[in-house]
C-alpha cells in the first residue's frame, strides 16, 4: 500500500537526502501543456500551448499578464498559478506606488522564490504545484526566469517547461547561439518550432491552441491570441518538423493542465522513488 | 504590569500579584497606570532648522545648493550642519526644516541604499523613484498627525535625463527646472527664473555661478541664513559635492540702511 514511508510531508528527509513531496511538486509541472520562453536581445517572449479539458470547454488561458512589463506563462496548477500571479500583481503595483518604477524582474522573481520557500519547509503544508516561465523586460533589457515548485528559480536564456518540454529544450540548445541577433519574427519562429516539436505527430500549432507574449522596450505586454498568432504561425507552415526520439515523456501528459482532473485512469504519480524497500524500518 | 530597568534580565518580578516590583512604585488599583501610556508626542513645530535649499538644471545636469546653518528659532546655533545628502552617484537629497527629521530620514534612506547594494542586481534609487518614495512617506507621516517637518528637493539624472524634484511637509509634491525652499523661494527663484529664461541653455559653469550669486544674496538677506554653503553638482559623470563654500560680502553700505530698526 505505501510505496514510500518518507513522502508523507515535506519536512521529512529520504535517507538518501531527497524530499519526496518537493519531487512530486515538481512532477506536477511536467504535467501541465508545455511552454517555451527565449530572448534576443531586445525582446523576451513567451509561446505556450493551450489546453481544452473537454470537447466543451474552451481552451484555457496560459500566459498571464502581471504587469506592463511583465507576463508570466504557468505549467502545472492553474489554481496555484492564480494564487502566485495575484501575489506578483501586487508586488509590482506596490513598486508602482512607492518608487514610480516598475519591479526590476530579478526582483519579483526573488520574491516568489522566497515565497514558495515557506511551504516547502513547514509541517502540512504543501509546496506550490506549478513552474513558471517569467518574461519580461525592464531597466537591464529582457529577462526569462523559470521558478519552480522547490522554490528554486534560474535566470535563463531560453528555456521550455511543461509536458514533453525535453524536446523543446533539445531544439533551443540546438539553436541556443543565434537567438541573440533574433528579429521579433526569427525570435518567434524558433519559439513556435520549439513548442510544435513537443506536439505528437498528428496533432499541429494552430491559433487556438497556441498564445504568444512579446515583451520589449517601452511598449506593453503584448499577449497574442486567436486570429492575432496567425501571422506567426504563417512563418513556420509547411516546414519540415524536426525528427525527434519519440516517447521521451509519457504521452498521458498531454491530457489536461491540472493534474489532479486529469481523468486519466493511470496514476498521475511518476516514476517510483528508488526507497521502497529501505533497511530503517525494521 | 512587566517591569524593566534595574535587574535586567534577571528581574526578579512583582512582590506579589498585581503589585509592584522591587524599585517601582504601586499602582493602586482601579487608577489609571502611567500617563506616558496614554498620551503621545506630536511635533508641533521645528526645533534646530535649516533654510533655504536652492536647484537649477543645466544641460547635461543639476547643482543644487544649502548653507551650513542650525538655527535654534532665532539663534544662529549650529554652524557645521550639512543639508545636502549623497544618495548614490545619480541622486542628491538637499532638506530644509527640522535637523532631527533630516536626520532620521538620512539614516532611513542610507539603510536602504545599503541594503539595495546587498543586493546587488544593478538597480538602485534614481531621483525619480526617491522623490515618489518621500512622497509617499511624508504624506503618510502628515496623516498621522505626526509630521516629518521637512522640505525636500531631490536632485539627480534620471535616465540620462536632469531632475529636480519638490516634496514639503505634507506629501506635496512637483517637478520644475528650477526649486527652491524656505526663503530661498521668495527671493532666489524670481532671479533663477529670470536667468533662465534669458539663458535656456545653461552650462555648468553658468549654473554655479548663478546659484553662488544667489547665496550670496539670500546671505544679505535671510537672517537664518549663513556664508558657508555647499553645492552639489549632479552630471552623467556623477556626483560632486563642493564646500564649504564662503562668498566674498560686501557691507560698506550696511550703515545708509536706516529706519528699520
Amino acid at each position: 500500500m505505501f510505496r514510500n514511508q518518507y513522502d508523507n510531508d515535506v519536512t521529512v528527509w529520504s535517507p538518501q537526502g531527497r524530499i519526496h513531496q518537493l519531487e512530486y511538486a515538481m512532477e506536477a509541472v511536467k504535467q501541465g501543456s508545455a511552454c517555451v520562453g527565449l530572448k534576443s536581445k531586445t525582446h523576451a517572449i513567451l509561446i505556450a500551448l493551450k489546453r481544452a479539458p473537454s470537447e466543451l470547454s474552451a481552451h484555457q488561458k496560459k500566459i498571464l499578464p502581471i504587469d506592463d512589463h511583465v507576463a508570466v506563462s504557468i505549467a502545472g496548477l492553474t489554481a496555484d498559478a492564480r494564487l502566485l500571479c495575484n501575489f506578483m500583481r501586487n508586488e509590482c503595483l506596490n513598486s508602482r506606488w512607492a518608487y514610480n518604477k516598475p519591479l526590476p524582474i530579478s526582483r519579483l522573481v526573488s520574491m516568489v522564490g522566497s515565497k514558495s520557500q515557506i511551504p516547502t519547509q513547514r509541517y502540512g503544508r504543501r509546496p506550490f504545484g506549478v513552474g513558471l516561465l517569467v518574461a519580461g523586460y525592464d531597466a537591464l533589457g529582457p529577462h526569462i526566469y523559470q521558478t519552480c515548485p522547490s522554490a528554486n528559480y534560474y535566470d535563463c536564456k531560453a528555456m521550455a517547461i511543461g509536458a514533453r518540454s525535453q524536446s523543446a529544450r533539445t531544439y533551443l540548445e540546438k539553436h541556443l547561439d543565434v537567438f541573440l541577433d533574433c528579429s521579433l519574427e526569427e525570435l518567434a519562429k524558433h519559439g513556435l518550432r520549439a513548442l510544435r516539436d513537443t506536439l505528437p505527430s498528428e496533432v499541429d500549432l494552430t491559433s487556438k491552441n497556441c498564445s504568444i507574449g512579446i515583451a520589449c522596450k517601452d511598449k506593453k505586454f503584448a499577449i497574442l491570441d486567436d486570429e492575432d498568432v496567425s501571422p506567426y504561425l504563417a512563418l513556420i507552415e509547411g516546414e519540415e518538423r524536426s525528427s525527434r526520439p519519440q516517447a521521451e515523456e509519457a504521452g498521458q501528459a498531454m491530457e489536461a493542465d491540472d493534474a489532479g482532473t486529469a481523468g486519466s485512469s493511470t496514476d498521475p504519480v511518476p516514476a517510483d522513488p528508488q526507497v521502497v524497500d529501505e533497511g530503517m524500518d525494521q | 504590569m512587566a517591569s524593566s530597568s534595574m535587574f535586567g534580565p534577571n528581574n526578579p518580578g512583582a512582590f506579589w500579584t498585581g503589585g509592584p516590583a522591587p524599585g517601582q512604585f504601586y499602582n493602586f488599583p482601579g487608577s489609571q497606570s502611567t500617563s506616558a501610556q496614554n498620551s503621545s508626542q506630536r511635533t508641533l513645530y521645528p526645533v534646530v532648522t535649516g533654510t533655504s535649499v536652492l536647484g537649477v538644471q543645466f544641460e547635461g545636469g543639476v547643482v543644487m545648493a544649502a548653507d551650513m546653518l542650525g538655527s535654534y528659532g532665532s539663534l544662529a546655533r549650529f554652524r557645521d550642519c550639512p543639508r545636502l545628502l549623497k544618495v548614490n552617484d545619480t541622486t542628491v537629497l538637499g532638506a530644509a526644516g527640522d535637523y532631527a527629521d533630516f536626520q532620521y530620514l538620512s539614516n532611513v534612506i542610507q539603510q536602504q541604499v545599503i541594503d539595495e547594494e546587498c543586493l546587488n542586481d544593478g538597480f538602485g534609487y534614481t531621483p525619480k523613484s526617491l522623490h515618489c518614495w518621500l512622497t509617499r512617506v511624508l504624506y503618510n507621516r502628515r496623516s498621522q498627525f505626526n509630521p516629518l517637518w521637512n522640505t525636500y528637493i531631490v536632485a539627480g539624472i534620471d535616465d540620462e535625463k536632469p531632475f529636480l524634484g519638490y516634496v514639503d511637509k505634507i506629501g506635496m509634491a512637483y517637478e520644475a527646472p528650477s526649486l527652491a525652499c524656505g526663503f530661498g523661494a521668495y527671493l532666489a527663484l524670481p532671479i533663477i527664473r529670470d536667468a533662465m529664461e534669458k539663458n535656456p541653455t545653461m552650462t555648468q559653469d553658468e549654473a554655479v555661478a548663478l546659484i553662488d550669486r544667489c547665496m550670496k544674496l539670500l546671505f544679505y538677506r535671510d537672517a537664518r541664513s549663513l556664508n558657508k554653503y555647499q553645492v552639489a553638482v549632479i552630471t552623467k559623470a556623477g556626483v560632486d559635492i563642493r564646500g564649504p563654500i564662503k562668498s566674498e560680502t560686501n557691507w560698506e553700505v550696511a550703515h545708509m540702511i536706516k529706519g528699520y530698526e
